[in-house]
């Protein structure tokens, strides 16, 4: 009686699990199949598969969508924010995991409080800052603030992995005679190396989907300061009639970020576990 | 968690090996740190400098103009005292946007959190197709929310094209859930739990595995079923990592924007008004950004209450 128990909670379980992955696999398979139809077939039956696989919708999301552009543009805004959160937060956060400062208690609730802080907080004062300085559609600018936003969570990330190294790998590179630089640079960087890519990993998808900084900073601008999202949202105004274009586009967006997470899970899980503990 | 604490306490245990050490070694560190300390300071500095610059001079601004009228356009600004705040408090619309708020916070601290508890309690017991669920539950996670935004509204929720058409022509009415002003919030609640709750699988499950086999081989012996199981064994081991979790719900609760401003702007008729989108379209629709940023300082106000508990329950990892 109770063997058949478990034999039918194991069924059920596993029933669950594909239920909960079709749901979230669900909605993309429908981008997938949508985006070779033409938009009189989506609107016929959305839930059909394609009858060919027919590429003009691509092509045509590819255009109008200023993908070109736009990849561009994400890749510059997502390096200068990965570049610069991997610099100031390794710096950051071996000074504090050797507490080598002694308001280092101070920074850290300061870095707390930053973390929880609404973007609505700063935002309207600093888009005023950003059309002042005329940096409004400048995707660096915008990369560096959104930099600053997830530094808090970087340096405590950052923080932990420095902890994780022994003391005397500090001590013995100094009784050598090594000066501050040369101990971050050649003993330090490598052994933290994992933590970096963890980091670099979380902060780069961040900044990649970062939507309220990014579209309130650029969507103003000029055509050649989209990001590949924005290209696809203003799209969504011209297009929403022809769906198989619209999924083409989703597509498109979808493809390449589907390919980093597959290889680079690992450190994702890795990534949103450890952050998870912090923020 | 108990990743993070193990470091914790290796950090400790270097301390106290530190603090052992001969007078003299101590004295020569001592002053080797009071030389140093100018560099520390310079390593600090870009990290602080750069969150600085960017959340907390902006965020006196807001605090500041809270109190004032001001456009935004030029640096003209009248001392209003609390006018603003009084006109919020007489706008409905902002009670309608706090009451969304909250309805937001028990949605998400039930539903996903529910499916996350369950899918990972699942996984626990299935360690090889364990990493496949994850990717796959992980997926919208990863995607921006403008994509996932926007193939909701055009795929599933269009009248015309979407699934929802689909099954409104063929016999099964679903109404129109954006456009419906009592089914607008959970409309782009759905989107954003769909978009969500993989994530708590993740972190569930990565709490769960922390648990000692021994605890739950022990229960098991004395006969446990699985209900006592995870009640008395998994439960308190994953306490604090379900505490955090509840904690950056309710942070991120008062904060939601991104799938309410592309969904339905607030819309229809401010149905689906949060604090975000009604101090967003003050400062970009209406150019006051003045009421802006009081609605600023309020949504502050409950996030810096959530703070303080957050900071209090990861006080541990602080003393570290």
């Amino acid at each position: 009686m109770r063997g058949r128990m478990k034999h039918v909670a194991v069924i059920v379980g596993h029933v669950l699990l594909v239920a909960f992955a079709a749901t979230a696999l669900f909605p993309l398979l429908l981008v997938l199949i949508n985006s070779f139809k033409t938009s009189s077939e989506v609107t016929a039956n959305p839930l059909a598969p394609p009858t060919e696989l027919r590429l003009d919708n691509f092509a045509e999301a590819w255009n109008y969508g200023h993908f070109a552009q736009g990849f561009v543009n994400s890749f510059i805004l997502t390096f200068t924010t990965v570049v610069v959160v991997l610099v100031c937060s390794s710096l950051a956060g071996y000074v504090l995991a050797g507490k080598k400062i002694r308001v280092w208690p101070a920074v850290m609730i300061y870095f707390m409080v930053a973390m929880t802080v609404p973007i609505q907080l700063f935002l309207f004062p600093l888009y005023y800052v950003f059309a002042q300085l005329q940096l409004l559609g400048n995707v660096v600018a915008v990369g560096v603030v959104i930099a600053a936003i997830n530094m808090p969570l970087s340096v405590f990330l950052m923080r932990t992995f420095f902890l994780k190294i022994p003391k005397s790998v500090e001590e013995a590179a100094l009784v050598d005679g090594a000066n501050t630089f040369q101990l971050l640079r050649s003993v330090m960087l490598p052994v933290v190396s994992p933590g970096l890519i963890t980091v670099a990993t979380i902060v780069g998808l961040m900044a990649w989907n970062e939507f309220l900084i990014t579209s309130t900073f650029l969507q103003g601008g000029e055509e050649s300061s989209i990001t590949a999202t924005l290209g696809y949202l203003s799209m969504n105004g011209t297009f929403s009639t022809d769906q198989g274009v619209m999924m083409a586009g989703a597509v498109i967006l979808v493809a390449p970020i589907m390919v980093v997470f597959i290889l680079l899970q690992r450190h994702f899980v890795d990534g949103f576990v450890s952050g998870s503990v912090k923020g | 968690m108990a990743a993070v604490e193990g470091a914790t306490r290796r950090g400790n245990g270097a301390m106290a090996r530190r603090s052992g050490a001969d007078p003299a070694g101590a004295s020569h560190r001592r002053s080797r740190r009071g030389r140093g300390t100018l560099k520390f300071y310079l390593l600090i500095a870009p990290a602080v400098l750069l969150s600085a610059f960017v959340v907390v001079v902006p965020g006196v601004m807001t605090a500041v103009a809270a109190f004032t009228d001001w456009d935004g356009i030029g640096l003209q600004a009248q001392w209003i005292g609390l006018a603003n705040f009084a006109e919020i408090l007489d706008d409905p619309v902002f009670t309608t946007a706090l009451g969304n708020n909250l309805r937001w916070m028990l949605l998400f601290l039930t539903i996903p959190v529910g499916i996350g508890l369950l899918t990972a309690l699942l996984l626990l017991t299935r360690p090889r197709s364990r990493t496949v669920y994850q990717v796959v539950f992980l997926v919208p996670y990863v995607l921006a929310p403008i994509t996932n935004a926007i193939l909701w509204l055009n795929i599933i929720y269009n009248p015309i094209s979407g699934v929802v058409g689909y099954a409104n022509d063929h016999g099964l009415d679903l109404g129109t859930p954006l456009s419906n002003l009592n089914t607008a919030i959970y409309a782009i609640a759905a989107v954003d739990i769909w978009h969500f709750w993989g994530f708590l699988t993740v972190i569930y499950l990565a709490a769960l595995r922390q648990t000692p086999v021994e605890q739950v081989e022990a229960a098991l012996v004395e006969g446990a079923n699985g209900w006592q199981v995870f009640r008395f064994v998994y439960l308190p081991n994953i306490r604090s990592t379900m505490q955090l979790m509840w904690v950056m719900i309710i942070i991120f609760s008062f904060l939601a924007f991104d799938y309410v401003w592309l969904l339905t702007q607030g819309g229809p008729a401010h149905a689906t008004e949060m604090l975000s989108t009604y101090a967003y379209s003050f400062a970009f629709a209406s150019f006051q950004f003045g009421k802006a940023a009081a609605v600023g300082l309020v949504m502050s106000f409950f996030g810096l209450i959530s703070s303080f508990v957050y900071t209090w329950l990861s006080r541990k990892d602080l003393n570290a």
